[in-house]
């Protein structure tokens, strides 16, 4: 069974179409990749899975449950969690507020979760009282993910967790969310630095133009001449 | 000369704790709603009139009136956004900005038919003012002064320690990531209302004390109310807080040096100055 699908989806954000008949599907604790040039439409298909984007035809599945029309507060709930590639944050607030922030909608205790999370990242955990926005690039994409964690989602959108990033976040970024993934959590990115999201991933898309053009392992696509003239730099 | 400016100063204080809680309800609903609440001044004349219903139709204190004050404008503030605003979030700011000026004039028409065009005070006769030292103390201005400092703290409180006033603050900060959140927008804008009006209600109630009840008191004030958010930088109720105490002082401090008629033109003189040198308030922020 499959944890997200999307069939045949075409759509974009009111104008004109950025999709034509995608489709994408993400398992149970996979973590799927989204590769293709700029202006494939890589985030807008991800945000399609979250009621970001009008869908004009197909439908998008979590759970076998039909979310094509939900909004995106309506999705949360169904477990999904997404992280934007910026503004991911809360800056005037302090780490502690962001995360309870994520967790918004729970009524229940959630210091059990808050423990995990500050686990995962330590450097959030020493970091509490700070507020966000004086924080450095790498320790608030940590703070995102922290946020969209705080709900125990079964699934995890990121849209480019290593943008603008130094290699040194950039592999710790990409550490991190396989030990997220372990946890049992499915993941779908969005990732400019294909080398190391294919490498990491269980399956990758290669999207060019809104359409599909290549579904694979990531250990084969890694492989593949023309998506390594493509994409990966030879 | 001494005792003259502590006796302006503390005419200062006063005017201040009036303005700041005008302009931190002006704050907030700029930083969810993201336009100027032009109505707010007369929301605050509303709040003053309802107090007036219970201290003339039923004998109640002042006092005793304002937590009915308090409700009825929250509730006020809410059926006017869900009524009106509420249909307007999705089209440009400036349109909600125009209609807020509809509001206030209608606001300002039913005060006047439901409660008449003359000026209105909540207790007749001399109030036998205090004298510490020299200084000249009426019991009014020390309420007005205790009543602003007790509802700051207690909207700092709500703000810092509540799930609701938490959300505010969030959905002020970044209003895409807030809806991501699953954070329920509609339920924390009537929250903000219901904070907006309530403390417009007291500014209200305060004006009133201070000087007298008449349709246009509201009216007369929101520019100054409106110089304290900038000051303080919009969007930002702490900010509100200072922007307050500093356009009240300054507005008592200038009768020093020129005619009293002009204080509404101090208070305009640092709105434009403000504008021009940093537009984004006092305190440096990331809004």
């Amino acid at each position: 069974m499959s944890l997200l699908t999307i069939e045949g989806v075409t759509g974009g954000y009111g104008g004109a179409d950025i999709l034509h008949g995608v489709d994408l599907r993400v398992g149970p604790g996979e973590i799927v990749v989204i590769i293709g040039p700029n202006g494939a439409g890589k985030s807008t298909l991800m945000k399609a899975a979250f009621g970001l984007v009008t869908i004009r035809e197909g439908a998008v599945l979590f759970e076998r449950r039909d979310i094509t029309r939900l909004r995106p507060d309506q999705i949360v709930r169904e477990g999904v969690s997404y992280v934007p590639q910026e503004r991911n944050v809360f800056p005037s607030m302090t780490v502690h507020e962001n995360l309870e922030m994520g967790a918004f909608i729970r009524d229940d205790d959630i210091r059990p979760q808050l423990d995990k999370i500050y686990d995962l990242f330590p450097r959030l955990g020493e970091r509490r009282d700070q507020v966000a926005g004086s924080m450095s690039g790498g320790e608030r994409q940590m703070l995102a993910m922290g946020r969209a964690l705080m709900l125990e989602p079964k699934l995890l959108l990121l849209d480019e967790p290593t943008a603008g990033l130094s290699p040194l976040f950039m592999d710790q970024t990409f550490e991190r969310i396989q030990s997220i993934n372990r946890t049992g959590i499915g993941i779908l990115m969005v990732e400019q630095n294909a080398k190391q999201a294919l490498a990491i991933c269980d399956r990758g898309y290669v999207l060019t133009m809104g359409r599909n053009r290549v579904e694979d392992t990531g250990a084969s696509l890694l492989a593949n001449k023309d998506v390594a003239e493509m994409f990966l730099g030879g | 000369m001494l005792m003259d400016f502590l006796q302006v100063g503390l005419y200062g204080v006063v005017l201040g704790s009036i303005l700041t809680l005008g302009a931190i309800g002006v704050s907030l609903i700029y930083g969810i709603l993201r336009f100027a609440h032009f109505a707010h001044g007369d929301l605050m004349a509303l709040g003053a009139y309802f107090a007036l219903s219970l201290v003339v139709g039923l004998g109640f204190p002042v006092w005793a009136s304002a937590p009915f004050a308090i409700v009825a404008a929250a509730l006020a503030a809410i059926a006017i956004d869900q009524i009106v605003y509420r249909r307007l979030r999705r089209v440009e700011p400036v349109i909600l900005l125009i209609s807020s000026f509809g509001i206030a004039i209608a606001l300002r028409s039913i005060i006047q038919l439901v409660w008449g065009p003359h000026n209105q005070v909540y207790v007749k006769g001399i109030q036998m003012p205090w004298r510490v030292g020299d200084l000249i103390v009426k019991p009014d201005h020390v309420w007005i002064v205790l009543g602003a400092v007790v509802l700051v703290i207690a909207l700092h409180l709500f703000l810092t320690r509540t799930k609701t006033g938490k959300a505010m603050r969030a959905m002020s900060d970044n209003m895409d990531l807030a809806l991501v959140s699953g954070i329920p927008a509609e339920r924390v804008i009537m929250a903000t209302w219901a904070v907006g009006g309530g403390l417009a209600a007291v500014a209200g109630i305060f004006l009133a004390m201070d000087t007298r009840l008449h349709p246009v008191m509201g009216w007369s004030v929101l520019l100054p109310v409106f110089a304290a958010a900038i000051l303080g930088g919009i969007g930002r109720p702490y900010g509100a807080i200072a922007g307050g105490m500093v356009i009240g002082m300054a507005m008592e401090l200038s009768t020093m040096i020129i005619d009293p008629t002009y204080k509404p033109a101090v208070a305009f003189g640092l709105m434009v100055l403000m504008l021009i040198v940093r537009p984004q308030g006092l305190f440096k922020g990331n809004a």
